[in-house]
């Protein structure tokens, strides 16, 4: 998941008694499946943590261009790079989408990219961890990108109408960045001995950083209650997480590589995969901003901001001398 | 941060003879800036051949609160839809 472990208003869900006739409206709207439109009443406690979640999300998708990014002067063949390149660019298109999205809640662009660059705002775990080698570019696609979606196709039902159009937008895209990921896989799991042990290498690296993304179990959180309430979240996160499990389980055995997991198999009467739970507490570390890349993202994500600033402010004083001399001339 | 780019809606025609429709905004110093933004985050697959920007602040919309009165008018004018008029069909095709 793009966004993890979203604060909600910390109550539990009212009941309809406890809500004022307002507010039962609102929420007899979205149970009939109806969306919410920006100049539409809501609850201020629905806005504020909407606009956390959606700009966690963007956050992500700008911040996640990095570690593929750390590839595209590398890449073997320049097809590939030319690809990497598409979807990285596809990324940053992800992170505008959102954006856009948040700014129909009364929340300004600049203020979102001053808390991401503050640190007030989180972006998701994964992208803390190095991109180490070009199996990684694979593992990245398959893994990181086959998780986003798992929550992402939900997300496109969701009650606020601009995020479940932005998630429209963006789903039909995620699906070329999972595809040339395990394209990226396909081939290295069928070359030489050293790329199968290479894409073996990023496999064991990203397996548990991907199960994080789902976040931590939340079935008895009150956040994750009252966000479900709002259809702003669609599962919890341990449905997510098993439905990636068992569709990602496959898709290894496919490609001849090994989950590192010793405990990992089949529950026939479950019907589904058992597996282990990742470290949770290195999570945390890392959603703290403690993982191995925090800095370094946090870093590069300030340089550009001020390196861009001579742009902006060029372009707008461009803008603004030529609108002058347009009134002039008239 | 003071200084931030205007909001601009933008519109696109897909390439089957429909009409413009927006998709989504951006940000941007100057109409020419917002075209070349809106190429490069909404019509990266082909998804248009024309796009209108506008600034965000330039568009009057209708309020949601007046949802019930303002558009009643046109809940007691059932006979504007074809379906209203029972014609026999030995009439012939209409």
């Amino acid at each position: 998941m793009y966004a993890q472990m979203i604060r909600s208003t910390g109550s539990k869900v009212k009941t309809p008694e406890e809500m004022d006739p307002q507010e039962r409206a609102f929420q007899e709207r979205i149970d009939a499946g109806g969306k919410i439109e920006p100049r539409d009443w809501m609850p201020e406690g629905y806005r504020r943590t909407l606009i956390r979640q959606i700009g966690q999300h963007a956050h992500s998708e700008i911040v996640g261009q990095l570690p593929e990014g750390n590839w595209i002067t590398r890449a073997p063949t320049l097809e590939r790079k030319a690809i990497l390149l598409a979807k990285v660019q596809d990324e940053a298109g992800h992170g505008l989408y959102l954006y856009c999205a948040a700014e129909t809640l009364g929340v300004s662009r600049d203020e979102l990219t001053r808390d991401l660059l503050s640190g007030k705002m989180k972006y998701s775990s994964i992208f803390n961890y190095p991109t180490l080698t070009w199996a990684d570019m694979g593992a990245v696609g398959w893994l990181v990108d086959g998780a986003a979606i798992m929550n992402q196709v939900p997300l496109q039902r969701t009650s606020y109408g601009p995020y479940a159009r932005a998630m429209v937008r963006i789903c039909k895209e995620e699906s070329f960045h999972q595809r040339q990921g395990f394209d990226i896989m396909m081939k290295m799991a069928n070359g030489t001995k050293e790329q199968r042990a290479m894409a073996q290498d990023a496999l064991d690296r990203f397996w548990y950083p991907s199960l994080m993304m789902f976040g931590p179990s939340d079935e008895n959180s009150v956040h994750s209650a009252q966000n479900m309430a709002w259809k702003i979240k669609m599962n919890t996160n341990d449905e997510l997480r098993q439905k990636f499990v068992d569709q990602t389980v496959p898709q290894a055995e496919f490609l001849g590589l090994t989950v590192p997991d010793a405990d990992l198999k089949w529950n026939e009467e479950r019907g589904h995969y058992d597996f282990s739970e990742p470290d949770w507490d290195e999570f945390f570390e890392v959603l703290a901003g403690n993982g191995p890349c925090s800095a370094d993202r946090m870093e590069a994500r300030n340089k550009a901001w001020d390196d861009g600033a001579w742009v902006r402010e060029g372009l707008l004083a461009h803008a603004e001398k030529k609108k002058s001399r347009a009134v002039a001339a008239e | 941060m003071q200084n931030e780019w205007p909001l601009w809606e933008v519109f696109i025609r897909g390439q089957h003879g429909l009409s413009h429709r927006h998709v989504g905004s951006l940000h941007a110093a100057d109409a020419e800036g917002a075209i070349k933004n809106a190429r490069d985050v909404y019509t990266r697959r082909n998804e248009g051949v024309s796009i209108w920007v506008v600034e965000a602040r330039q568009i009057a919309a209708s309020s949601p609160g007046d949802k019930g009165p303002f558009y009643e008018p046109a809940n007691d004018k059932v006979y504007r839809h074809p379906g209203f008029f029972d014609i026999p069909d030995d009439a012939g095709a209409m």
